[in-house]
This record gives C-alpha cells, sequence and structure tokens, in this order.
C-alpha cells in the first residue's frame, strides 16, 4: 500500500484527534460538551477514535429544559451504550421562576445568557451542581467532583458564523469565561497554547477545520448514530441545527438518510444556505452571536 | 462511494489595506460561495449605519473589525473550484496584529500575497514575503491589487513585479505568477478581465487551482512523535499504547523501532484503530497508536523512528532561526519552554549570531536581546537532549515553538545542530565553586570527625513505597549516629519567587533548587535523602553536577529504566519501610561511605 494517499475526511479526522490527544495529554481537569447535536457527536466519535474506543473523561451538556424530548433520550441512550461519563449542569433558578423567553419574561438572547451562557460557566467552574449519571442505577446523582474544568473541549466550527470563524484550536479564557477576541494567542504548526495561567481556562476547537458538508460526508462513512430529528419523519420537515424547541426551527426537507442529507448540502437546496439560517438568537441583533460568545457561549 | 477531494488552506498575506480582505470577499461572491442572502444581509447593514459597503465585511466579522475598517484575527472561510475545496485564511495586515498573521499562515500551504498598485511595495509586502519562506510556504503568487486606481497601466504593474522579485530572489522564493487585479471590481479574479488586455496569464481563481499541493511524504524516513502513552485499565482494557501522529514516513507491523532520545528498541508489535481492527500500516499524516513487543520504558515527547533509516540528530545544543512575538524580549539565560513535536523542555538562549531585519534584509550585530518582529540566528541550549531534524530534512520535526509565561512568544526552525561541551550549567557551577568562600574544616576533616563522608540519597519511584523508606533510612542513620537529614519541604516551597504552573519548567526549578541545596547541605558533612517521583537521566545528571564533588547515590524503587550504573540499588515496589532503609544502609557501608573503621 504504498501508494496510500490520505483523503479530505482522513486529514480532518488526523488533526482532530492530534488536538484532542493534546488536550487529554495536557489538561488534568478535562471535559467535553455535548449538545447532543450532530458535530459534538462527530467530536464524541472522534474522540473514541482518539483513545481506542474510550472517552476518557466527563461529557458536559447543559440542559435548558427546552430541549427537545427526543434529544435527551438519544443522550442517555448513547451515554449507556458507549459507557460515557455523562454529566449536565442547569439554571434550575431561572427555570423555576419561569424566568425564560418562552414564558414571555426575556428577550430570546437573555434566555440564551441565563440558560445556556449562565448555566455553562457555572457547571464548568463547578458552583453549581452538576449531575452525573449512575450507570448501576441509570439515574442522575449529584456529582461529588466540584473542581472547575480547565480544559473544555467544544464541537464549534469556523464556517458556522463570523466570530467562530476567527477562533483558535486552544482558546483562552479569563476567570470570567471571556474571550479576548482580540489579542488571541499565536499557534503554529500544532503547537497549541497548552499553559495557562491559575484561574483561567481553555477552549479547545477540534472541529474548527470541518464544514457542515464534511461532517455529513464523515457521519456517513463512519456510520455515526444521530439523532432521528435531523431527518424527515414523513412530514416534509427536519431539523438541520438543533437547540432549544422555542427558537430553533425545522427546515423543508423530505431527507431521510444520511446520504441524502449529503446529497441536500452538496448540491442541492441547502448547498448555499446557511445552517443556523433556522436560529433564531443569531439575528435579535448585529453582532448578537460574537457579544454572545465574548461572554461565554459556545 | 464518494469520491475523495483534495482540500488547500491558503493565506492571504500583504500590507495593510492593500485589499486582502476585499479580494477574498470578492473571490467568495463572484464563485458563489457565500451563503444565500449573505451578500445582501451585509449591504443592508452598512446602508443602515451609513457605510459605504465592502466585500471585506463578508470577512471581517467582528464588531471592531468594522468600526475600524481593518482585519484583526486571521479568518477561515470556505470555498469550492472545480479542482479542489479551499480553506481561504484572511490574514491581518497590520505590523500589531503579526502573530496573527503568522498564525493563519502557519496552517497554510500556499500563499496569495496582495500588493497595492497605488501604494507599492511596503514594509509589510516585504515582511510578509519573508516569513513566507520562514514558514516554509513554496506556493506562492503576487496579486498587483487596485489596478484601477493606476488606469490598469501595464508599466506599473511591471515595476513593481521587478522590483519585488529582486527581493524574493534574496529570500529563495520563486513566484511564477504576478497578477494584475482589481479585487473591488473583480477584475482577473474568476476570469480574465477586458479591462486589461495586456496580461495573457491566469485569473486568481486558475492561479489557486494551479498551486500544487506537497506530496505526501510516505517514501521518507519514519519520524512518529510520540504524543502521548495511554494504557485504559479502568475500562478494562490491558493493552499499552504508543498514540501519536505520523509526521514522515510509513510504519507497519513487525518494524523494528528506536526512540530518540533514549535510544529504546523495540518492534511494532499491531497498529491499532477504532472502531475497525489493526490495519497493517500507518502512513504520514496519520494519527494513530502502536503495541510493541517488549514492554520498554518511553516517555511522551521522543520521537519513534524506523531502526534502519537515517535518524535524527540527538543534542542539546543547535543554531536556528528564530521569529519573535513575546511582548517580552527573548533574552540570554532565562529558562524558556521549548516546544518541538512533541517534546517539551526547558531551554535558554545562548547567543544571538545576528539579528536581522525582515523589511530590508540587513543583519545588526552586537544585539543583545531579541526584540518582538525581529528574526534573529540564534544557538540554544536545552536542559536536556533532544531529537531532532534540520529544516532541509525532515521540516516537521525541525520546527519549534518557545514558550515565555504561559504563551507562545517565538517561532524557529532548526539549522543545525551544535555539539559543544560546554554548558550554561556547566558554567555556572563553575562560577559557584570558583566564588565558594571555603570554610577551613575540610570536607575529609569533616568526614574524618562524623566517621562519615557526606553523600546525596535519591529515592526515586513511586512516593508510596519511597516516602516510608526515606523515614526509615533517617531513622535508622540516626540511630547510628551518623549525621543525616531528611528533606521533605517540596523544594519548590523554598524557591521564592519562582512559582509557575508550567509542570516542564515547574520541574526544573525544582531539581534546580534541590541540587543546590544539596551541594550546601552535603558540604556541611550531611547524609542527604530525598525522594522524587519520576527522575530521568538527564535531570539525574544535572542533580549529580550540582551536587559534586559530594557523591550522590540513586536507589531505584520499581522498574529500573536506567541505564545498568545509574542505579546503585535497585528495590522492588513491594519493599518494606525498615527493610529497604536496611538494604540501603547496607550499601552505604558497603561502598565505604559508612565504614566504621573509615580512615583516609
Ligand atoms: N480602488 C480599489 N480599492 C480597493 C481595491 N481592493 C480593495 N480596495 C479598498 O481598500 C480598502 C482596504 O481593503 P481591505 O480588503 O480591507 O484591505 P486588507 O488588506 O484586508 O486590510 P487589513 O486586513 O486591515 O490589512 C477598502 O476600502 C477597499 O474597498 C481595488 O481593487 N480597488
Ligand atoms: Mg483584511
Amino acid at each position: 500500500m504504498k501508494n496510500k494517499t490520505l483523503s479530505k475526511l482522513d486529514d480532518l479526522e488526523a488533526q482532530s484527534v492530534y488536538i484532542l490527544r493534546e488536550a487529554y495529554r495536557e489538561f488534568k481537569s478535562l471535559a467535553m460538551l455535548w449538545s447532543i447535536g450532530k458535530d459534538s457527536t462527530v467530536l464524541l466519535w472522534l474522540a473514541r477514535k482518539a483513545f481506542l474506543g474510550h472517552v476518557p473523561f466527563p461529557l458536559v451538556h447543559i440542559d435548558t429544559s427546552y430541549k427537545i424530548p427526543e434529544m435527551i433520550t438519544y443522550r442517555d441512550q448513547l451515554a449507556r451504550e458507549w459507557n460515557l461519563n455523562m454529566i449536565y449542569g442547569q439554571n434550575t433558578e431561572a427555570i423555576k421562576a419561569k424566568h425564560t423567553f418562552p414564558e414571555g419574561a426575556i428577550d430570546r438572547l437573555s434566555c440564551c445568557k441565563l440558560l445556556k451562557t449562565e448555566a455553562l460557566r457555572h457547571t464548568l467552574a463547578g458552583d453549581w451542581p452538576r449531575y452525573r449519571l449512575n450507570h448501576q442505577t441509570s439515574q442522575y446523582e449529584l456529582d461529588t467532583n466540584k473542581e472547575p474544568y480547565t480544559g473544555v473541549i467544544v464541537g464549534v466550527r469556523a464556517d458556522e458564523e463570523g466570530s467562530r470563524s476567527k477562533e483558535r484550536y486552544f482558546s483562552p479564557r479569563d476567570r470570567n469565561n471571556d474571550w479576548d477576541v482580540g489579542d488571541q494567542p499565536p499557534e503554529l504548526w500544532n503547537q497549541f497554547k497548552t499553559d495557562f495561567a491559575p484561574g483561567t481556562h481553555l477552549r479547545i476547537h477540534p472541529l474548527l477545520d470541518w464544514t457542515e458538508l464534511n461532517i455529513w460526508e464523515y457521519i456517513e462513512r463512519e456510520n455515526i448514530p444521530i439523532t432521528s430529528l435531523y431527518f424527515d419523519q414523513g412530514n416534509g420537515k427536519r431539523y438541520r441545527s438543533l437547540g432549544c424547541y422555542p427558537c430553533t426551527f425545522p427546515v423543508e426537507s423530505t431527507a431521510r438518510t444520511v446520504h441524502e442529507i449529503v446529497e441536500e448540502l452538496r448540491t442541492g437546496k441547502f448547498a448555499n444556505i446557511a445552517e443556523r439560517a433556522g436560529r433564531a438568537q443569531d439575528k435579535d441583533d448585529g453582532g448578537g452571536l460574537e457579544t454572545l460568545r465574548r461572554d461565554g457561549y459556545m | 462511494m464518494i469520491v475523495q477531494r483534495e482540500q488547500m488552506n491558503v493565506v492571504i498575506v500583504g500590507h495593510v489595506d492593500h485589499g486582502k480582505s476585499t479580494l477574498i470577499g470578492r473571490l467568495l461572491a463572484d464563485t458563489n460561495s457565500l451563503p444565500q442572502g449573505k451578500l445582501e444581509a451585509v449591504r443592508k447593514k452598512c446602508e443602515h449605519t451609513s457605510r459605504p459597503f465592502e466585500y471585506a465585511f463578508l470577512l471581517d466579522a467582528l464588531k471592531d473589525e468594522q468600526t475600524q475598517g481593518i482585519t484583526i484575527d486571521t479568518a477561515r472561510s470556505f470555498f469550492k473550484s472545480q479542482k479542489r475545496d479551499y480553506i481561504i485564511i484572511d490574514a491581518p495586515g497590520h505590523i500589531e496584529f503579526l502573530k496573527n498573521m503568522v498564525t493563519g499562515a502557519a496552517r497554510a500551504q500556499a500563499a496569495l500575497l496582495v500588493i497595492d498598485a497605488h501604494e507599492g511595495i511596503q514594509e509589510n509586502s516585504k515582511r510578509h514575503g519573508y516569513m513566507m519562506s520562514f514558514l516554509g510556504i513554496k506556493n506562492i503568487t503576487i496579486c498587483v491589487n487596485k489596478m484601477d486606481l493606476v488606469e490598469y497601466d501595464q508599466s506599473i504593474f511591471e515595476d513593481i513585479q521587478r522590483q519585488y522579485e529582486e527581493f524574493l530572489l534574496e529570500i529563495n522564493l520563486k513566484s511564477t505568477h504576478f497578477i494584475p487585479i482589481s479585487a473591488r471590481h473583480g477584475e482577473n479574479i474568476t476570469t480574465l478581465s477586458r479591462r486589461i488586455p495586456w496580461y495573457k496569464g491566469d485569473c486568481v481563481l486558475e492561479a489557486l487551482d494551479n498551486f500544487n499541493k506537497d506530496a505526501p511524504s510516505h517514501e521518507r524516513e519514519l519520524r512518529f512523535p510520540v504524543q502521548d502513552i495511554y494504557k485504559f485499565t479502568a475500562f478494562g482494557d490491558e493493552r499499552r499504547i504508543i498514540a501519536g501522529r505520523v509526521e514522515s514516513g510509513t510504519v507497519q507491523a513487525g518494524d523494528e523501532v528506536v526512540f530518540l532520545p533514549s535510544q529504546k528498541t523495540s518492534r511494532i508489535k499491531t497498529i491499532e484503530h477504532f472502531p475497525q481492527p489493526c490495519h497493517s500500516e500507518a502512513v504520514a499524516g496519520e494519527s494513530s497508536g502502536f503495541t510493541l513487543e517488549t514492554q520498554i520504558y518511553i516517555r511522551p515527547g521522543e520521537i519513534m523512528c524506523r531502526a534502519k533509516e537515517k535518524l535524527p540528530h540527538v543534542a542539546t545544543h543547535f543554531k536556528a532561526n528564530v521569529f519573535w512575538m513575546g511582548k517580552q524580549p527573548l533574552v540570554k539565560r532565562k529558562n524558556y519552554k521549548l516546544k518541538i513535536a512533541t517534546q517539551q523542555v526547558p531551554v535558554m538562549l545562548t547567543d544571538i549570531i545576528h539579528v536581522l531585519d525582515a523589511c530590508e534584509l540587513s543583519s545588526i550585530q552586537n544585539k543583545g536581546q531579541v526584540d518582538r518582529h525581529d528574526v534573529a540566528e540564534c544557538i540554544f541550549e536545552t536542559l536536556k537532549s533532544i531529537a531532532f531534524d534540520d529544516i532541509h530534512f525532515i521540516a516537521q520535526t525541525a520546527r519549534f515553538v518557545i514558550v515565555d509565561n504561559y504563551e507562545i512568544a517565538g517561532g524557529g526552525i532548526i539549522l543545525a545542530p551544535v555539539y559543544v561541551q560546554d554548558s550554561v550549567l556547566g558554567q555556572h557551577i563553575e562560577e559557584r565553586e570558583f566564588k565558594w568562600e571555603r570554610s577551613g574544616i575540610t570536607p575529609d576533616k569533616r568526614a574524618m570527625k562524623y566517621q562519615h563522608k557526606s553523600v546525596l540519597v535519591i529515592i526515586d519511584g513511586p512516593l508510596s513505597t519511597g516516602r516510608p523508606i526515606a523515614k526509615a533510612l533517617e531513622e535508622t542513620l540516626f540511630k547510628l549516629g551518623k549525621f543525616t537529614y531528611l528533606l521533605g519541604v517540596p523544594s519548590h516551597l523554598l524557591a521564592s519567587g519562582a512559582t509557575t504552573n508550567d509542570r516542564v519548567l515547574n520541574r526544573v526549578y525544582h531539581l534546580q533548587q534541590l541540587g543546590e541545596l544539596a551541594r550546601v547541605l552535603t558540604d556541611a558533612g550531611l547524609i542527604l535523602i530525598t525522594t522524587i517521583a519520576d527522575i530521568d537521566k538527564d535531570e539525574l545528571n544535572m542533580l549529580r553536577s550540582l551536587n559534586r564533588p559530594s557523591k550522590t547515590v540513586v536507589v531505584r524503587i520499581g522498574f529500573n529504566h536506567f541505564e545498568h550504573n545509574d542505579a546503585h540499588l535497585i528495590l522492588s515496589e513491594e519493599e518494606g519501610a525498615h527493610s529497604g532503609a536496611d538494604k540501603i544502609v547496607n550499601f552505604l557501608i558497603k561502598s565505604l561511605l559508612l565504614d566504621p573503621e573509615y580512615s583516609i
């Protein structure tokens, strides 16, 4: 096999695996965010590649309580099947007080800030409760580990929107989770910023170079199990991007299989339509997502 | 099965405001690569804020970038041509953001360099060109932009071409293509322009497609930097997997391999994969994992090579070109961290041969430090031997970065190893010993009086076994009437000021401090005992040197990974505290250090 050449997907995979392994070697307190969506599920698969079948760090899910129910079912099913160290966190206070957009209390962006950004910040810092899946009982229990995560692996892609196109593979966040976009560290030849001052942490982005199409091509090639929400269930609609149901809308599409999605993205009707077009919070104000992301949104 | 397309990363560089972002914006727009509605959205937003529309806003997504009309950080954008898929990396042209430009460019396999026809060649047109050669980007095309501002004048274009070609020659870069363009008006971008009839070459899009991707280096010597070693026993997995990425060459099951710098050898047993079963070979570019026939002790950072091929250099000194981006200058004799392939070691700058002005290409001699944005040829010394290649042999294992205060502050390429006897440590010891005001009581007199020589006993290995043994040893020696002391304070706590949570540098500070303390305390005649978790050969040599002329005895607990004569005594991990201590005392007696009849 002297002439074995690596394909584009092979290259992307090798780079992501390399980044995951760097993260695992350098960070004692490491976690991966799993939003249940296709990107972070590909990321999870890549972790199993990198660590030869295992996922040697916890997976953290931020449950806004407005996630589409299938997402939670799918999450727990895979967690059991793949023996994952599954953790979720939540802004229980805001949800209990009905201080949310779906309850009509606040606007979309403020809701994102409370249910996602805030919940994420505190779950990562360990000062809000973390719930951990007990594989014996299949129940979530209060996690005793309150240590802050100093390395957080996130499945963002550069092609999603403007501020993400400027991200580093290893991106430092200060004590308040803030991102200093104007002064990011250099990254040369696969040498990343893996050193950090006490109190700060790093976001790790192994999927930056992947496009939405690459993600689906890879899901097809590797046969990665993906939640059924992405496929048309017979009503001519499917989700292209998953989030909270009050703010994420399905698109018109009859794609029922991964292959049909790949075709749709490559040449079909979505070849030129932005993926996040179905996400309402991106539109509420001009630099909405950049502002959210500077404050720690994924 | 889908036919897999090729992907290439191309960076767009050049002086500030020469039109890089506009060129990319135009390229995306004219090839229909923008998401539907994006162009209209940007146009609308410009109207809204009463600003003239700019194609650059498609790339300059940050608020600060749009208000200042400048690119701050590199952005990735994606587009496809007939031939392949591209990631286009937009780099900032302002000198302030040079580190961002370098970050973008280091990811690229090819570059478009933009020069404003009206403004002509500027400082960063040259600096960026130089950085391309530094970063090893050989595919480069020059776009002479804003031709509309000079009425598409051929002679202006040719003047710039001539001048810039001279410059490229000096830095050993060759560009086959110079293209006159107008990014704003879309001339010569995706089709040849009717406004520039005198130009017969390729348009930008064709130039991109004509770039050749470097052939993968499968046929080269194997270089597999060990990224990590996995044993997921907690998951019931007994495989011991050597993980990393093949940087060059090919490796197959059954291959005889050697790890450098340790020089341990073994044979590849399996090439591991998930979820498929084992593969028979791994090639350059692949992230992979191996199991070995024999269980040898190696650490992350070593480079695995094929035993019969040309091997990398192993040395502590090397000559390199560095490019400095740090806020603090690069200075001599300061501990920095070097990251090269997967190795991380403390490093010091020992010599500056010359500093280069990357625009004028003039060299400055006798500069005592390397300032931000300087390029310099220097000699570095690492605390431990490292394995590396020179840049002209295998680039992947010849490129490094230097970390200062948690930040990557410099990038470099190794030109050659340097073999010298001198070391910073040696010079320090020489000076220390020379300036030492000696006590009238010589070590011999003390030994006579105390009835034993002084010695540093290092108990190396798992602390759970080592610590109780160390305690018992101190007690036993004390009862025998010997002058002994167990150093229980973590020595980094003794070193005021030298605190960092960089584990590589921390470890050096710790060991240096320990070595200095040992020298003083053994000079005072003590038998000094200390425990260390896992000391390697280089670290041991450093401690020995610092403690000289007093003797250093090494007791190794558990698997002996040292060469035969480095450990004086080997104990098992199950060794009890008292029996361990007794064995050490016996050894000390045997080697005359404790002989009661001791005389000179
Ligand atoms: N007349 C004319 N103006 C141009 C052309 N290309 C770019 N410009 C203008 O030059 C200005 C700077 O363009 P940018 O694309 O932002 O320049 P840049 O090189 O990306 O700048 P930095 O990223 O900040 O270094 C803008 O106002 C553009 O409209 C051109 O072909 N003709
Ligand atoms: Mg720009």
